[in-house]
C-alpha cells in the first residue's frame, strides 16, 4: 500500500515538473517541441496562446448573402473558406484563423493586422477570373496587369452569362502601359480537377462549358504555341502555352506542387468566392488594450489563488496544506494542458479557468469536511482518510456532472452563433472540471495517505490541533 | 446549538427574504422593459442589438460635438451616443452608433484622426454587429438557458431515482436556480438603471455559470439527504433533512467564502473589461449558496408536508445522536 502511494507520488512529482517546464514563459528546447507532433509545426512554440481579445487584432464574421433565397451548399462554403484562407495567408500574419461557423458563416481572425481596410477588402472581394491572350511573351507570374475586360468590360468572345462584379478602377495596376486582351472570363470553365500526369507530375484537368466550346476551339486554333494567362483580380496566376486545338477541355501542366495544383483547381472552379459574403460583425481590438487586460487578470488570478491557499492552510491545518499542494498541482497541470492541446486563452477563457480552480477547491473542501466529520465520529486517522474520499465522491461526481452539462450546452450554443467567446469559457471549464476530479481523487488522496500513514491510530489532543479537527 | 438551525420550521421567514431579494430586480426589469427604447429588461450591448461601439483614444483633446459631427457627416449615422471614459485627461471616449460596417467605420476612424486628433490605435476597440447576428444571439441565449435548466432537471431526477418523489427534488432545485437567476439578472437590471450597465455575451456566460453553481450547491445538500435517508430510516423526514443541512453547512459556508474571496480579488484587480461579469457572478454564487439551504431544501420538505409555510411553531428539534 505504502509502496503504491510512493509510486503515485513519484508520478505526481514528475507530472508537476513537466507541467512547470511547459508553463514557464521560457524558450523551449527544439527536442521538446518536436515531441508535440499533433500541433502545427510552424506554431508549436509551446507557449500559452493568446486570443484576439488579449493580443489585439481584427475579427470579422462573414455570412453568405444568400442570393435568391438559395442557401449555399457545404461545398461552396468550404471552398470560400479555403480561398479566404489562401488570401489571408498572403498577409504574412503570425496565426490567422479562418473557420466555418454554422452552415453559412465564416469567422476570420487576424491578430496584429496593421491595415484593416485592405484586410477587409481582401477577404470580401468576390474576385474576377480572366483568360488573357498573352502572345509569345507573356507577363511573368504574380505581376499585376490591365486587361480589356477590366477597363472596358470588353471580351474577344462575348459570353452569354456574365458573372462577377466590375473591378473598381481605384485598384492600382502595375505596368499600366499595356492593356492585355481578355479572351474569356472564368465562366467558360465547367469543371477543373487536380490529377497526376503519366510522368507523375501534378496537372490540372479542365473542361469547357458546351456553350463556349466552339469559341474556345477557334481561339486555341489561332494561338498554337502562344500563352494564355490565367488572371485573378489583375494578378497573373499562371501562363500556360497552348499546345494544340482545345474544344471540350484540356490539361494544364507546369512546375506544380500539390498545393499549387489544388489552388489552381479551386480558382478555375470558382474563379473567386463561390458565394458572395456580407460582413456581419467586426471586432477590432487595439494591441495594448489586450495586454493590459492580461496583466491585470494574471495579477488578479495569482492574488485569488494565494488567498485561497492561505485560507485552506489556516482553516484546515495539515490537511489544508495537502489540499493546497493539490491545488497548486491542479493549476500547473491545467495550464500545461492548455499549452499542449493547444487552447487559445481569451478573457472569458481565463474566467472559466478561475472558476475551475474554485471547483477544484470545492472538491477538496468536500473531502476535508468529510474527514473532520469521520474523525469526530471516532474513526481512526487512516480510516477517516479512506472514508472521507469514498463518501465525498458521490457529491463531487454529481455536482460536477451538473456543471459539465451546463458547459456542454454552452459549447453547443456557442458554436452556432457569433458569440464564440462563450465557447472558450466552456472548454476551459470542462477541462478544468476533468482535471479537478483527477487532482482530488488521485493527487489529494495520495498526499493524504502518505501524510497520515505514519500517524498513530489514536489521535492525541496535540495531533487533533494539527489535523484541524 | 441545533435550535438556531430551525430553517425548515422557520421557512416562512426565508421565503419572504427571497421575495424581498427578487422583487426589486423584477420591478427594475419591468421598468426597463417599459422605458428603454429596445423594450427589453436590460440595456443591451451590441452583442444583442445591432450597432457599432467604438472605444477610441485621441492623442490630444477632443470635444463631444467634434466627435458627433464626424460620425454624422462621414459615417452617415443619425443615432450617436457619446460618453467619455475614465479621466478626462485620457481623451478616451465611447461612441455607440447604428451599424457601421467595415469600410464606413474605417472612413470614420480616418476622419477622426485627421479632423480632431490622431487616434491611438493600440488602445482602440471597435465592435460592429449586424441585425441578423444580434437577433440570433438573443434567441440562442434564451434557448441556452432553457435547455440547460431542462437538462439539469432530468439529471437530478435521474440521479435521485431511488429516493421517494425524485421529481420533487429536481423541481425544487430548478426553483432555486430560477431564484438565483432572478437575483443576478435583477441586479443587472437595477445597475442598468443607475450605472447604465449593459448585457453582452459575457452576461450570458455569467448566467450559465450561476446555473451550474446553483445546482452544484443544491446537489451537495441533496446528496447528503439521500445518504442520510438510508442511514436513519426510522427518523422523520424533517429531522433527516435538518441533519443533512447542518452537516453540509460547513462546506457550503467555506466554499461560499472562498468564492467571494476569489471573486473580490478578480473584481479589484481584474481590469474594467471583466468587472461587470465578475460582479454578476459574485451575486449569483452567493445567491446559489443561500438558495440551496434556504429555498431548495425547505421547499422539498414543504412539498412532502403539503404545507408551504409549515406551522411556524418553534418546536425543539431532538438532537440526533451521532452515527457509530
Amino acid at each position: 500500500m505504502r509502496e503504491r502511494n510512493l509510486i503515485n507520488l513519484t508520478i505526481i512529482i514528475v507530472l508537476a515538473v513537466i507541467s512547470a517546464y511547459i508553463v514557464a514563459p521560457i524558450q523551449k528546447l527544439d527536442f521538446v517541441k518536436s515531441l508535440v507532433f499533433w500541433q502545427d509545426a510552424r506554431t508549436h512554440d509551446l507557449q500559452i496562446k493568446q486570443g484576439l481579445d488579449l493580443k489585439g487584432g481584427l475579427q470579422v464574421l462573414l455570412s453568405s448573402a444568400n442570393e435568391g433565397g438559395v442557401p449555399p451548399t457545404a461545398d461552396q462554403m468550404e471552398s470560400a473558406r479555403r480561398i479566404i484562407e489562401n488570401r489571408v495567408n498572403g498577409l504574412g500574419l503570425s496565426e490567422p484563423i479562418v473557420q466555418s461557423q454554422g452552415t453559412d458563416r465564416i469567422l476570420v481572425e487576424l491578430p496584429g493586422v496593421s491595415n484593416r481596410e485592405t484586410a477587409i477588402d481582401l477577404i470580401k472581394s468576390t474576385g474576377q477570373l480572366e483568360f488573357v491572350d498573352a502572345g509569345v511573351s507573356p507577363p511573368s507570374e504574380g505581376t499585376l496587369i490591365s486587361t480589356t475586360f477590366q477597363t472596358a468590360r470588353a471580351l474577344r468572345f462575348p459570353q452569354t452569362a456574365q458573372g462577377g462584379n466590375p473591378i473598381s478602377s481605384t485598384v492600382p495596376v502595375a505596368g499600366a502601359g499595356r492593356v492585355w486582351e481578355t479572351a474569356f472570363t472564368g465562366e467558360i470553365i465547367a469543371t477543373a480537377r487536380t490529377g497526376l500526369s503519366t510522368l507523375g507530375q501534378y496537372v490540372v484537368d479542365f473542361t469547357i462549358q458546351p456553350s463556349s466550346q466552339a469559341s474556345f476551339g477557334e481561339f486555341t486554333a489561332s494561338r498554337i504555341n502562344q500563352a494564355m494567362c490565367i488572371v485573378l483580380d489583375h494578378r497573373v496566376l499562371s501562363c500556360p502555352f497552348i499546345r494544340g486545338v482545345l474544344r471540350e477541355g484540356g490539361q494544364i501542366s507546369g512546375q506544380f506542387n500539390q498545393e499549387g495544383a489544388n489552388n489552381l483547381e479551386l480558382t478555375l472552379n470558382y474563379g473567386s468566392l463561390p458565394v458572395s459574403l456580407n460582413i456581419e460583425t467586426t471586432r477590432d481590438i487595439g494591441a495594448t488594450l489586450g495586454s493590459e487586460s492580461i496583466r491585470r487578470s494574471v495579477i488578479a488570478g495569482i492574488i485569488g489563488l494565494v488567498i485561497l491557499l492561505v485560507f485552506l492552510i489556516l482553516y484546515y491545518r495539515l490537511p489544508g496544506v495537502v489540499a493546497a499542494l493539490a491545488l497548486i498541482f491542479f493549476t500547473l497541470s491545467s495550464l500545461a494542458l492548455f499549452v499542449l492541446i493547444p487552447i487559445t486563452l481569451t478573457l472569458p477563457g481565463i474566467a472559466g479557468f478561475v472558476l475551475s480552480i474554485a471547483t477544484a477547491a470545492d472538491a477538496n473542501i468536500l473531502v476535508l469536511e468529510r474527514f473532520k466529520e469521520e474523525m469526530r465520529a471516532g474513526r481512526t486517522v487512516r480510516a477517516s482518510v479512506e472514508t472521507a474520499f469514498q463518501r465525498a465522491w458521490p457529491s463531487i461526481r454529481d455536482s460536477n456532472t451538473s456543471t459539465l452539462i451546463t458547459c456542454f450546452i454552452l459549447l453547443f450554443f456557442g458554436n452556432t452563433f457569433g458569440a464564440s467567446t462563450v465557447r472558450g469559457f466552456a472548454i476551459n471549464l470542462i477541462l478544468g472540471i476533468g482535471m479537478s476530479i483527477f487532482t482530488t481523487m488521485f493527487a489529494s488522496r495520495t498526499f493524504m495517505r502518505l501524510a497520515f500513514t505514519s500517524q498513530p491510530n489514536e489521535a492525541t489532543a496535540e495531533r487533533k490541533a494539527i489535523l484541524g479537527v | 446549538m441545533f435550535s438556531i438551525f430551525n430553517i425548515i420550521r422557520n421557512r416562512r421567514v426565508y421565503f419572504i427574504i427571497s421575495l424581498l431579494l427578487i422583487i426589486p430586480g423584477v420591478v427594475a426589469m419591468i421598468y426597463n422593459t417599459i422605458t428603454l427604447p429596445t423594450h427589453t429588461p436590460w440595456r443591451l450591448s451590441v452583442d444583442f442589438k445591432e450597432g457599432s461601439r467604438f472605444e477610441i483614444k485621441f492623442n490630444g483633446p477632443a470635444t463631444e460635438n467634434q466627435i458627433r459631427q464626424v460620425f454624422q457627416e462621414v459615417g452617415g449615422v443619425s443615432t450617436v451616443a457619446i460618453t467619455q471614459l475614465g479621466n478626462p485627461a485620457d481623451n478616451t471616449w465611447q461612441v455607440r452608433t447604428d451599424f457601421l460596417e467595415g469600410e464606413r467605420g474605417q472612413n470614420v476612424r480616418t476622419a477622426l484622426s485627421e479632423r480632431i486628433a490622431p487616434l491611438d490605435d493600440t488602445v482602440t476597440r471597435v465592435d460592429s454587429v449586424s441585425p441578423t447576428v444580434a437577433a440570433q444571439t438573443t434567441s440562442t441565449a434564451f434557448f441556452a438557458v432553457i435547455a440547460a435548466s431542462l437538462a439539469i432537471l432530468l439529471f437530478i431526477w435521474f440521479s435521485f431515482r431511488k429516493a421517494e418523489h425524485a421529481f420533487r427534488y429536481s423541481a425544487c432545485a430548478i426553483v432555486a436556480l430560477v431564484h438565483d437567476l432572478l437575483v443576478a439578472a435583477g441586479l443587472t437590471a437595477i445597475f442598468g438603471i443607475f450605472f447604465e450597465w449593459e448585457i453582452d455575451a459575457l452576461f450570458l456566460t455569467a448566467m450559465l455559470t450561476v446555473i451550474g453553481f446553483s445546482v452544484q450547491d443544491t446537489i451537495v445538500v441533496y446528496d447528503r439527504i439521500r445518504e442520510n435517508l438510508v442511514r436513519y430510516r426510522t427518523d422523520t423526514f424533517e429531522n433527516i433533512v435538518t441533519r443533512s443541512m447542518v452537516e453540509t453547512l460547513h462546506r457550503s459556508l467555506t466554499i461560499s467564502l472562498l468564492n467571494i474571496l476569489v471573486m473580490v480579488a478578480l473584481l479589484l484587480f481584474g481590469g474594467a473589461s471583466i468587472q461587470q461579469f465578475v460582479a454578476v457572478l459574485l451575486i449569483g454564487l452567493v445567491s446559489g449558496t443561500y438558495s440551496s439551504i434556504f429555498t431548495a431544501v425547505p421547499l422539498v420538505v414543504a412539498w412532502e408536508e403539503g404545507s408551504l409555510f409549515g406551522t411556524g411553531e418553534s418546536l425543539s428539534v431532538p438532537v440526533p445522536v451521532p452515527a457509530k
